[in-house]
């Protein structure tokens, strides 16, 4: 009873608070973490929007827009954040999102024009190993050695989806020949990335499918600088992940407002050091000290429109050349 | 057998059952493509790793459970309930510990290669059949415990004194009754297994049905898709009850004095026993102190969030047990083929798909995240049903076997039946059941992932959340915190059933 009085007593003291417009941004579980960058971007953006920010999770990336699909135009959703590239042109299909009209310039190791789907991040994925692992440089030298890596499911994760299409650009029709002779290095495959990651740490494999900048968190959260990623000379694949705003949001304003603020330096700061991935704009003070400890890579990177033609062949690929 | 017994309530959890495990698969509209060639690869390694595994489970099972029927020991007591652990970790917690001990890094390899040894592999067939008896062993173990201690001792005297093996003539109309339910379980539990076969068993080879139905609705959203998988699931897991209801008969060993078994009953043989218990305890446990051992570094760094999603995993486990209890008890009171399909049917259902019917159903009228609790509750129960069934229905049938009759003579029907005569009678498997239960839900990821918002998170999602940004010793510490609690839990109600009953 008292609770009420005072929940009572709070709501008819600030009215313009119980009157404050909403907008409610569905996410994935890691990025509204207590350690994601969440709660710092949602008080900078409450600061600036004189409305309230509401974070909806569902899972992870790629279950992001399975269940928008699912709600349909039941979704009380205004924008959608964390779609992976290689989703993109399954989301353009379903018809649920607007241009989002920002045109600040971006920092990707690609050209980037689409208006609909604005990167709010982005990483090259690597194999991430202890230090002192003997490194090799590439694809070819790493079917050649006795070294265990452990991989993602392609047709279950978006990492290792991104994989299959990194060595799908890399090694083109002979992409089956390299899976065959990668056979004997890969110890398992994983649903999900954290399954992998946590199995790499307890010693089960010499390396991890993972991104470039996950020794970084090692070295500047934990101070531990005895992890590399290896830097292969084919190129590195890329992951950009997108943010987009629902055509049938009931608020369009605070939509677009946000969709800008994603480019700010009060959203992108937070970005290296809560959600490990580049920022996608560049950052006046740079990036952290040992954020990327290996050497600046080459680009593989499929746009999304031969991505999404190329990927059921090159999953099938990829499954048939690791059940012999 | 059971007409003075109360059989509506049966008839009525029977149709919820029914409902709560075809709606949600109707709702996504079964449809699509013929079955691909990887498809069919897919279901038949389904088929033989859950035939494998509950074979492996039932030639282990058999002698493990003889063994703790016939010997007294101190500690015996708290041994089985301890053995009962790997069954009730979260898998994600359990495939970390087996791989401690059997890995690339693990201490059985350590040993081998310091003694010069080559290095025996866990990832393959094997290493799913062996992850699957380990998450399982203790499940069948538990049931034929019960099956021993519901031969009244008396029989056992009778036979003594005849001079009569109790081998042909207690022992294997005991299994007869029981162990196929209990393979059973085994089987449809390993059916739609997913993590656990993908990562043991090394690569793609090891697909299972489960990972299509994953993909389907996670990745590529084909509901149409996913529904058609689960009903095959389903058809799969009907055709397998009703195998196992055919063969399944019932022991009729008649009523006793509940008297213990004493040891008497089974001389010689003391060191084989001794082997088989000590050897299903190294296994069963020695991955679980290795996780206590992790668990313990990360103690220090279990994020505030814990307490929160602690009380909420509670909650929700206690929630799940009342309402799998009651169903199950229902069904079991009723009995015959239709309860045993209606309680088998869950385990065949993909919780995945459970849950996305369910989030399809439930959209347009509500916010799902809204009701994540009270949604993963209700999933959560019909998915424990089939093992507080499994449970409650032999003590609900022998019960009624020995001492029905005189009830029914005596007038006693309905709820006072129910009060003064099963109740009673049956409350070892209830404590067990809903112990059970409760750990089950307390465990559980499949579901709550699909509704629940950053606020609503439980224990296991948030040990999820741990790992996936990459504070795997937290996600340690959370996991240890949740195994205790899980363990804690079943503990209590174990023990609240068990109060001096043998098993």
């Amino acid at each position: 009873m008292r609770y009420l009085l005072c929940s009572a007593g709070l709501l008819l003291g600030h009215p313009a608070l119980a009157e404050a417009p909403q907008l409610t941004v569905l996410t994935y579980d890691s990025f509204v973490a207590e350690w994601g960058p969440g709660p710092a971007i949602k008080a900078a953006f409450e600061a600036q929007c004189a409305c309230d920010l509401r974070f909806v999770t569902g899972g992870d990336g790629a279950a992001l827009l399975a269940r928008l699909q699912m709600e349909g135009a039941n979704t009380d959703a205004d924008v959608v954040l964390g779609l992976d590239s290689n989703l993109i042109v399954a989301a353009r299909d379903t018809g649920l999102f607007a241009p989002h009209g920002v045109t600040a310039p971006l920092a990707l190791p690609v050209n980037w024009d689409d208006q609909v789907f604005l990167p709010f991040d982005w990483g090259w994925f690597a194999f991430v190993a202890r230090a002192g692992t003997p490194a090799p440089s590439s694809f070819r030298a790493l079917a050649d050695s006795d070294l265990k890596v452990i991989l993602q499911d392609p047709r279950a994760s978006t990492p290792g989806l991104g994989l299959v299409l990194w060595v799908k650009a890399a090694y083109g029709d002979a992409a089956p020949a390299l899976w065959a002779d990668l056979a004997d290095n890969i110890v398992t495959v994983t649903p999900g990335w954290s399954q992998s990651y946590g199995l790499f740490l307890a010693g089960e494999a010499d390396a991890v499918l993972s991104y470039a900048t996950s020794p970084a968190y090692h070295l500047i959260a934990e101070g531990d600088p005895g992890f590399v990623a290896w830097r292969f000379d084919e190129g590195h694949g890329l992951q950009v992940e997108v943010a987009a705003m629902l055509a049938r949001t009931d608020q369009p304003e605070l939509a677009r407002q946000f969709m800008a603020f994603i480019l700010s330096p009060a959203f992108q700061g937070v970005i290296p050091t809560t959600n490990w991935m580049f920022p996608v704009v560049a950052m006046p003070d740079g990036l952290p000290d040992g954020f990327m400890t290996m050497a600046t890579p080459d680009t593989l990177f499929l746009s999304p429109q031969v991505a999404a033609a190329l990927r059921d062949a090159a999953v099938d690929e990829w499954r048939t050349a690791l059940s012999q | 057998m059971t007409a003075p017994a109360l059989r509506w309530p049966g008839a009525i959890a029977a149709a919820l059952v029914a409902a709560m495990v075809l709606g949600p698969v109707l709702a996504l509209r079964p449809g699509g493509g013929a079955l691909t060639a990887a498809d069919w690869a897919a279901a038949r390694f389904t088929l033989s790793q859950a035939a494998l595994s509950a074979l492996a489970c039932g030639l282990l099972g058999v002698p493990l459970a003889r063994a703790l029927a016939r010997r007294q020991f101190p500690g015996r007591s708290t041994l089985i309930r301890l053995l009962g652990a790997p069954f009730l970790l979260p898998v994600i917690v359990a495939v970390h510990g087996l791989l401690a001990l059997f890995g690339r890094a693990g201490w059985l390899n350590q040993g081998l290669a310091a003694a010069g040894l080559p290095v025996v592999p866990i990832y393959g067939l094997h290493g799913v059949v062996i992850a699957h008896v380990f998450l399982n062993l203790a499940l069948v173990t538990r049931i034929l415990l019960q099956g021993w201690a519901a031969i009244p001792v008396e029989r056992f005297r009778l036979a003594a004194t005849l001079g009569a093996s109790i081998g042909p003539l207690l022992e294997r109309p005991m299994l007869r009754e029981r162990l196929p339910g209990a393979l059973l379980l085994v089987f449809l539990i390993c059916l739609t297994s997913f993590a656990v076969a993908l990562t043991l068993g090394g690569g793609p080879r090891a697909t299972t049905v489960e990972l299509a139905v994953y993909q389907s609705l996670r990745f590529d959203f084909q509901p149409a898709q996913a529904a058609r998988l689960a009903l095959l699931q389903l058809g799969l897991c009907a055709l397998a009850a009703l195998a196992v209801w055919r063969v399944t008969l019932p022991a009729g060993f008649g009523g006793g004095l509940d008297r213990s078994l004493p040891t008497w009953a089974a001389p010689g043989r003391r060191a084989a026993d001794a082997g088989i218990i000590v050897a299903a305890t190294l296994f069963l446990l020695a991955p679980l102190a290795l996780i206590l051992l992790h668990g313990l570094a990360g103690a220090g760094d279990i994020p505030h969030a814990a307490l929160g999603a602690a009380m909420r995993s509670l909650a929700v486990a206690l929630a799940a047990t009342a309402l799998a209890v009651a169903a199950a008890l229902a069904l079991a009171l009723r009995g015959g083929a239709l309860a045993d399909l209606a309680a088998s049917l869950p385990l065949a259902a993909s919780a995945l798909v459970l849950g996305t019917g369910l989030f399809a159903l439930i959209a347009p009228f509500a916010s799902p995240a809204a009701l994540a609790l009270p949604l993963t509750a209700l999933v959560n129960a019909t998915m424990a049903l089939p093992f507080a069934f499994r449970l409650l229905a032999p003590a609900v049938a022998a019960t009624e076997a020995a001492h029905g009759p005189l009830a029914t003579t005596l007038g006693l029907t309905g709820w006072a039946r129910l009060r003064i005569l099963t109740l009673p009678r049956i409350r070892p498997a209830l404590g067990l059941a809903a112990g059970l239960t409760a750990a089950l839900s307390m465990g559980d990821l499949g579901i709550i992932t699909l509704f629940a918002g950053a606020d609503a998170a439980t224990l296991p999602l948030l040990m999820q959340g741990l790992m996936g940004a990459y504070r795997t010793t937290a996600a340690s510490g959370v996991g240890l915190l949740l195994v205790g609690l899980t363990f804690g839990l079943f503990w209590v109600l174990d023990r609240w059933g068990a109060r001096d009953a043998a098993t």
